[in-house]
């Protein structure tokens, strides 16, 4: 067991931090690196984001666990935590690649065709186009295999109908992966095919989705006969569940509990320096207790990735115990900023810079962070994730097995 | 960076394993629990033989010299066997205190004594309820002597000699004292575990010696508690999974409404919960063995984060145990409550995990 650097770990951190000591603006100490707000991806944001991936991938920075023919470097799961460890100590604006790099190109590189892998990789991993994801439907979130959106044949074409929901960046987005219904005869997982999209096609309609806090990072998205060439076809026709199955375990791997934001070490600040009838609240022990708490489960979190990473790193492939990261990260996220907001008194509310502590970032994190357990599987939808898989306890029960999906009941809205 | 046991380690725990699932069912732990034997002295000695006792201790004092990692292997499987042992007293505690603090006679007269299994130990810290801080201990160390009672003392009736907390003419001194010394007197404390026995130890003027400087007293002893926790979070760790294991089995083979209760969905998040709790444990866990065995000035943190989180994973764990097993998981017949003792009892033997994390928040918010 050993923290250290290993002679090549070390070697290789030293030439990660040559390259961005060179390359960008180290952060001064107590600086933050911005953050990506949901909904605040404006076209200056994104320009910079671009430019910083262009940047890097023609430095041979760019998604450097990708394999050396794609574009990547091949890297080992401790590189890469090498990597964004010396990454965070710069000031660089967010990636907001993360659906495209780390999900969908690994799904290309298994299901896709020779020319899709040739055409799509090296732009993905450039970010000169960015990617996202059309998998959820108004009637199919956690039961993802009930998806409706269909697509039926015409010749080497595909027609495309129905509607997609809480897609994250459709705006900017150039391309799109779709999972669409394409035998309603079949089994709900039999009949399903994946597809790359062209989001500047016609018939595509994109309507930002205003959330609690008020801002818009994701959309629904409709689709009118949109036409896709059958050479976008990820995989066989009716055996796309498989691809889905490689996104979403890439998504349970890639969507931690940390992204951006306040810690816990703007947590214990704020305990400090918050004044509880003139004494600070640090001093009271229960505000000590929950934040002990809180260090504990983060710092368990931060040590169960280390594991993880030395399994990957001998060539184990993530499994669903990756799953424990955004189960406990989310939910502690959002009880650390509940617990910022209360340090804060009836200022707490406050959300402008001046009237509240951190300029109101925990304010808007604590708006924020119901949606992060939401995201790629709620809190139950991981647990059975847990049990089944990595408990091997017995599956659902489900009403619907073996049954066409065409005959499948649904409740009246989804029909 | 490489988190994880290597395999010469591994296979250390695998041998381990197989020896305890051999020499040390639950039915051993069970057979003192009932009796009023203090621990199994057959399992220590066969423990002794197969070398684990001196696993940390140096080889010249009688020692494998091996390190805290293997050791931490070892605590880990003492805790799936609920090893009816003075481990922890004499291994994590003693032991570490007298490398820690000893002078290099007391090393040579105890240590080799402790890695043969020939004497047990302890360590006597606590006096009244509540978390003793130094301004708690009332027990007297002056001219040689020690005056003054301790109680609870863990393994109190196995032990032949105690590392003691006292106060001293300059402030709080760890002192070494033979348990069959006069002035010594000894009474059984009833134990909510009985398998672990407790006992109250009265010194009158009992012969005593200083162990390591006057003036370094307290700093001593939190760092032999420090040290003791990350090995003791081992076996609070090992004993939360094999009560998972066992849960986990039962919930499969037990059935109601047609069913193995083990695909309710109520159930099986609550396994899931548990599954997770135990590993952040371990992960913390991990974290502490990784400071400990390289001497890092992050023990100091890290200690806290193990206790803490291997305390309520524990506890957790037993009280799940019995919760999901039923009506029959609160009977004397099934293990269910073995767990559950023992969770408590290790729980609170170095402080409770409230007083860890208030420890936590004093070391990170200085």
């Amino acid at each position: 067991m050993d923290f250290n650097d290993t002679s090549e770990e070390a070697a290789f951190r030293a030439e990660a931090r040559a390259w961005l000591e060179a390359n960008a603006e180290r952060l001064k100490a107590g600086e933050r690196a911005p953050g990506l707000a949901e909904g605040r991806a404006d076209q200056e944001l994104i320009q910079r984001s671009q430019q910083w991936q262009a940047k890097k991938a023609d430095a041979g920075w760019a998604c450097i666990t990708w394999p050396k023919e794609y574009g990547g470097r091949g890297a080992s799961a401790i590189q890469s935590v090498i990597w964004n460890q010396e990454e965070s100590h710069y000031k660089i604006p967010p990636n907001i690649f993360g659906i495209g790099q780390g999900m969908l190109g690994p799904t290309i590189m298994v299901h896709g065709s020779s020319e899709q892998k040739q055409r799509y990789l090296r732009p993905m991993l450039r970010g000169d186009e960015i990617w996202c994801q059309l998998f959820s439907e108004p009637g199919a979130g956690s039961d993802l295999g009930g998806l409706r959106t269909s697509a039926v044949r015409e010749g080497d074409q595909w027609v495309i109908n129905g509607q997609k929901i809480w897609t994250t960046g459709a705006q900017y987005c150039r391309w799109g992966m779709i999972l669409c219904r394409t035998d309603p005869g079949a089994e709900k997982h039999k009949g399903i095919t994946y597809f790359i999209v062209d989001m500047k096609s016609p018939g595509i309609d994109i309507r930002p989705i205003k959330q609690i806090n008020g801002l818009s990072g994701f959309n629904e998205v409709f689709f009118t006969d949109v036409r896709v060439s059958d050479d976008n076809r990820v995989g066989a026709v009716n055996e796309g569940w498989r691809g889905a199955l490689t996104t979403l375990m890439n998504e349970r791997h890639s969507i931690g509990g940390g992204a951006g934001g306040p810690d816990f070490g703007d947590l214990l600040q704020l305990a400090k320096e918050t004044l509880w009838e003139g004494r600070p609240a640090f001093a009271d022990s229960a505000v000590r207790q929950r934040l002990a708490r809180f260090y504990i489960r983060l710092k368990g979190l931060q040590y169960t990735g280390y594991r993880t990473q030395t399994a990957l790193s001998r060539g184990a492939i993530p499994g669903p115990e990756s799953s424990i990261g955004k189960l406990v990260g989310a939910p502690l996220r959002q009880e650390m900023a509940s617990f910022a907001v209360d340090l804060q008194g009836a200022a707490g509310v406050a959300m402008d810079g001046a009237a509240s502590a951190d300029d109101g970032l925990w304010q808007l994190m604590y708006l924020a962070t119901p949606g992060l357990r939401l995201a790629g599987g709620t809190d139950e939808i991981l647990r059975n994730i847990i049990a089944e898989r990595v408990l091997g306890l017995p599956p659902e029960i489900r009403a619907d097995k073996g049954m066409a999906f065409k005959d499948v009941p649904t409740g009246p809205k989804n029909t | 960076m490489n988190f994880d046991f290597s395999d010469d380690q591994k296979l250390l725990q695998k041998t381990a394993r197989e020896y305890l699932s051999e020499h040390a069912p639950l039915s051993l732990c069970r057979a003192v629990l009932e009796s009023a034997a203090p621990y199994s002295e057959t399992l220590w000695q066969g423990v002794a033989q197969m070398g684990w006792l001196g696993t940390a201790i140096p080889e010249e004092y009688g020692g494998a010299g091996f390190g805290r990692l293997e050791l931490a292997v070892l605590a880990e499987e003492v805790g799936r066997a609920l090893a009816p042992i003075p481990f922890s007293s004499s291994i994590y505690l003693a032991a570490e205190a007298l490398l820690l603090a000893g002078s290099p006679a007391q090393k040579q007269t105890y240590l080799p004594k402790l890695a043969s299994g020939e004497w047990a130990a302890t360590f006597a810290h606590a006096e009244q309820p509540g978390e003793c801080g130094a301004a708690a201990i009332t027990t007297k160390f002056a001219g040689g002597k020690l005056t003054g009672s301790k109680v609870p003392v863990l393994d109190g009736a196995a032990a032949r000699f105690a590392v003691v907390t006292a106060t001293g003419n300059t402030g709080v001194v760890l002192a070494l004292v033979d348990l069959t010394a006069t002035g010594v007197e000894r009474t059984a404390v009833r134990s909510i575990d009985p398998s672990r026995s407790l006992a109250g130890i009265r010194f009158n003027a009992a012969p005593a010696e200083l162990l390591g400087d006057v003036g370094a007293g307290w700093s001593t002893v939190q760092a032999v508690l420090d040290r003791a926790a990350v090995l003791m979070a081992f076996e609070q760790l090992g004993g939360a999974e094999r009560a998972f294991e066992i849960t986990r089995e039962y919930c499969l083979s037990r059935y109601a409404f047609g069913r193995p209760i083990a695909s309710f969905q109520a159930l099986k998040h609550r396994l899931a919960d548990l599954y997770v709790e135990i590993e952040l444990a371990r992960s913390n866990a991990y974290y502490g063995a990784w400071a400990l065995s390289n001497d890092r000035p992050e023990l100091a943190v890290a200690a806290c984060g193990a206790r803490a989180a291997a305390s309520e994973a524990f506890e957790l764990a037993s009280a799940e145990m019995i919760q999901l097993h039923g009506g029959v998981g609160y009977t004397w017949e099934f293990d269910c409550h073995l767990f559950y003792r023992r969770a408590k009892l290790l729980g609170v033997a170095l402080g409770s995990a409230h007083h860890w994390r208030e420890q936590l928040m004093e070391r990170l918010g200085a």
